[in-house]
């Protein structure tokens, strides 16, 4: 079973401890980058061109790296879905519906109440995408705390219930009649458009995932609630003894990560799409998950595995041209990542 | 007798921040009981998981039989016929004593041959009286039990040397004289045992000769007919700190009782009767012992006090007041603490550093807005200044707690429960795993609370703990309590009779 690494309060962040797990991480790469290499070799293809090709395609122009940060946005939120849960030992693998789910609800308010003024409507999307993800998750939690249902089970099969929903209301009730029987949702107003930045694709929820990792570190780190979400993943015996409500905490933990997901799914649709449609997430929601297991749930490296699987990600579309391989190959690059970067981990050595 | 089976030499193993074993030395003779004595923390444990191959030594050597030998792992330990019964057993709950046996060996074979390992547990199980049935799962036996398929196993995997890591401290007093007897057995049979305990009389009623560690360091090594408790007290503790013979509590049965229990039933974990009608009432100023053998309801009657297991009929009440409903968060703040029976599984975190465990169910805190910051700062004041007055020795405060030796856990979550000055204090096994200076330590603290006028329920199978330290003795048997005696009144044989469910005279 994996094993989330737990923050501490004030981590022991000493240079050498710090060096050293660096060092790892790097090493866990390479081991990794070396490994594709030669399944590159096994199909015939120069790996040197295509990492070559990725770096070039991810960060050699600005076209590029934005398109990094674009997919940042869904990644890193979806990470921090995943990661808040881990550090109370829940294994939360619905990211993809929690953000199916808050697309749906944002959408709503689009539809709604798109007419009105941008400051209105833009964070009402928000506060709605908020709120559709945390059902979908909280759902999953309650069920754990209170049912002793596997969460990791629920939130998996819960992903298939909110993307058939989003294929159902694309089809049905929300298709756009003026837009010659596609699936898709009229397209939303100016006023419900996420602005973009730099004149290019990234957006605003750019600024939001920023804000998401820095108060869910500042929330596990210095609170009295994170700490306490802390001991229920370290002990739930203990945090019932010590007279703390684990159930609420599970269930508000599972409900804040959904909601965090379910932004995502409300910044992919309004500002990428500009309406509802089948596939809005070409599962970031499980890239997401990746990236929260490489930073072991901790929000700040998020931002850093974040940008590697973007990168590796945004690459992918580039080997699929000058390399001729499906862009799919590089999920065959993310995996070899993980079990890399998980492998090379340090063990924590048992004393006594 | 005096061909030496073992000789450990120089063993040195360093763990962040503690060093464990430092120049260690040990000299086994074949077919003897030998002990391994100090207090907590004096490196035994480590120095017997060296042997076992569970960790490598940064120095030293190891001969067994006069050759020098590398034991890179368990297996290779098992190889060399070195086998280890450890504290918590290794047992799987869920497969027979047959399949657990078959774990232990080494040439199982595609297809094991269930009829000669269950033959052979049956010839052992005979010769030594164990009465093991080989089709037994597991979950169905008792800890004595359970420790005594351990000890088959070892047999029919071939070890000649078996290593005990505190072999008692879950056996009821009648299990530990049997398990004494089978040593003689097995000694007269051949076999070398090395065993780890911290308690005297254990030593003076089994081994042949002792070595006592201090501070990870081997002190002496003294045969048991030549030396006496006294002289193996200085030997652990260096200097002379002995338990004084304490002070009893005039308990002040002033107002209301502090806890009040009116026939309460309450569920064991597997659905059956745990708590049969329990009546009870402790009072302000009064230490109370509940004897008795594990299992008997004492785990289940802790939990219902700190609403952790509901009371499926009867009332609790504290300080005066209908508690039967409240959350245990109420029940902390009206003063409830609680030293639980296993203090790592139940009460702390083992991830999580000192000064994180000391944190927890600091009521202070939880009355401020959770989103506020925990003050740190204060936390480690407060962690410094237990640590300092229990006298805990932890290198350092910034380490996760499960680096840090059992005592010493059992210590820091006793110390983080007397502080929040309780009313009630539920102490399970205070002082099991403690060496002589802790238990000291920790007796004066309870008494201390109680003449602050707090009640206490000490829970304990020790007899002498409980007629030392009582004001007030209750016994419990199959879930409910059976006899009720003034500390100064107490007959430990009709104590005995009645934890073995004799009914009182």
């Amino acid at each position: 079973m994996l094993r989330a690494e737990r923050l501490t309060a004030r981590p022991n962040w000493s240079a050498p401890a710090w060096a050293e797990e660096l060092g790892r991480f790097v090493g866990g790469l390479l081991l990794a980058g070396a490994a594709f290499a030669v399944v590159l070799l096994l199909f015939g293809k120069d790996p040197v061109k295509a990492y070559a090709e990725i770096f070039q395609g991810a960060l050699g122009d600005s076209y590029g790296w934005t398109e990094v940060l674009v997919k940042m946005i869904p990644f890193v939120l979806t990470a921090l879905a995943a990661a808040l849960p881990a550090q109370l030992g829940l294994i939360n693998v619905g990211a993809e519906g929690q953000l199916y789910f808050g697309a749906i609800t944002a959408t709503w308010v689009a539809l709604t109440f798109g007419d009105g003024p941008t400051v209105i409507v833009l964070p009402l999307m928000v506060a709605a995408g908020f709120v559709g993800g945390a059902f979908w998750a909280g759902l999953c939690g309650a069920l754990r705390a209170y049912a002793g249902l596997n969460e990791t089970i629920s939130t998996l099969l819960l992903n298939y219930v909110a993307i058939r929903v989003v294929d159902h209301l694309v089809h049905g009730p929300w298709k756009d009649p003026s837009n010659f029987n596609w699936p898709y949702t009229a397209e939303f107003t100016q006023a419900a458009r996420l602005p973009v930045l730099f004149g290019s694709r990234v957006h605003l929820g750019l600024a939001l995932a920023a804000l998401a990792v820095v108060l869910l570190y500042l929330l596990l780190t210095r609170t009295r609630w994170g700490y306490e979400m802390r001991v229920v993943g370290g002990n739930p015996e203990a945090a019932r003894r010590g007279g703390l409500p684990v159930g609420l905490y599970l269930v508000a933990a599972m409900a804040i990560a959904g909601g965090l997901a379910g932004i995502a799914g409300m910044a992919e649709t309004s500002a990428i799409q500009g309406r509802l449609r089948a596939g809005i997430s070409n599962g970031y929601g499980y890239v997401g998950f990746l990236a929260s297991w490489l930073a072991g749930a901790h929000p700040l490296r998020i931002v850093v595995t974040g940008a590697l699987l973007a990168i590796i990600s945004v690459g992918g579309d580039v080997i699929q041209i000058a390399v001729n391989l499906p862009s799919s190959s590089v999920n065959v690059l993310m995996a070899l990542i993980l079990f890399g970067v998980l492998g090379t981990r340090r063990r924590l050595e048992a004393a006594r | 007798m005096s061909d030496v089976a073992l000789r450990l030499t120089g063993i040195r193993k360093e763990f962040p921040g503690v060093l464990a074993n430092d120049d260690v030395g040990l000299e086994v003779r074949s077919s003897e009981v030998h002990a391994l004595l100090g207090e907590n923390g004096a490196g035994k444990s480590t120095l017997m998981k060296v042997l076992y191959g569970y960790y490598q030594p940064e120095a030293g050597t190891i001969e067994l039989s006069g050759k020098t030998v590398e034991i890179r792992s368990p297996a290779a330990a098992r190889r060399l016929g070195i086998g280890m019964v450890f504290q918590s057993f290794m047992l799987v709950p869920a497969l027979t004593v047959c399949e657990n046996v078959a774990l232990e060996l080494d040439h199982l074979g595609a297809v094991p041959s269930w009829q000669g390992i269950a033959r052979q547990i049956r010839e052992v199980s005979d010769r030594y009286g164990f009465g093991v049935d080989p089709d037994a799962p597991v979950w169905t036996l008792s800890v004595g039990e359970q420790q005594r398929v351990e000890i088959v196993r070892l047999l029919v995997a071939g070890a000649k040397m078996l290593i005990f890591d505190e072999p008692t401290s879950v056996l009821a007093p009648t299990d530990v004289e049997a398990l004494f007897e089978v040593f003689a057995q097995l000694k007269a049979d051949g076999y070398t045992i090395v065993f780890i305990t911290h308690k005297l009389r254990e030593v003076m009623a089994c081994a042949d000769r002792v070595t006592v560690l201090r501070r990870g360091r081997s002190v002496a090594t003294v045969d048991r007919a030549e030396t006496t408790e006294a002289q193996l007290v200085e030997l652990i503790v260096g200097s002379a700190r002995v338990e004084q013979a304490g002070t009893r509590g005039a308990a002040r049965r002033d107002g209301a009782p502090v806890l009040e229990l009116a026939g309460v039933w309450a569920e064991d974990d597997r659905g059956g009767a745990g708590l049969r009608g329990v009546d009870l009432a402790l009072y302000g100023g009064e230490i109370v012992g509940l004897a008795g053998v594990s299992a008997n309801g004492q785990v289940e009657l802790g939990d219902v006090v700190l609403g952790v297991r509901p009371a499926g009929q009867g009332r609790v009440w504290l300080g005066g007041e209908d508690a039967t409903t409240w959350p245990t968060a109420r029940r902390l703040a009206a003063g409830v603490a609680m030293l639980p029976e296993d203090p790592m599984l139940m009460g702390a975190v083992g991830a999580m550093t000192v000064e994180e465990n000391l944190a927890l169910g600091d009521i202070d805190a939880r009355s401020r807005p959770g989103f506020l910051p925990l003050d740190w700062r204060a936390a480690r004041a407060k962690a410094a200044s237990l640590t300092e007055r229990f006298g805990l020795r932890m290198p350092r405060l910034d380490v996760p707690i499960r680096t840090l030796s059992g005592g010493n856990l059992q210590r820091l979550v006793f110390a983080r429960e007397l502080a929040r000055s309780p009313r009630l204090m539920l102490a399970y096994h205070p002082t099991r795993g403690l060496d002589i200076a802790a238990v000291s330590v920790v007796y004066d603290a309870l008494r201390a609370l109680r003449d602050a006028g707090a009640a206490i329920l000490v829970v304990s199978e020790d007899m002498d703990e409980l007629a030392t330290l009582c004001d007030r003795l209750l016994v419990i048997y199959h879930g409910q309590i059976v006899g009720e005696m003034a500390a100064d009144a107490v007959d430990l044989h009709e104590v005995g009779r009645l934890m073995t469910g004799g009914v009182a005279a």
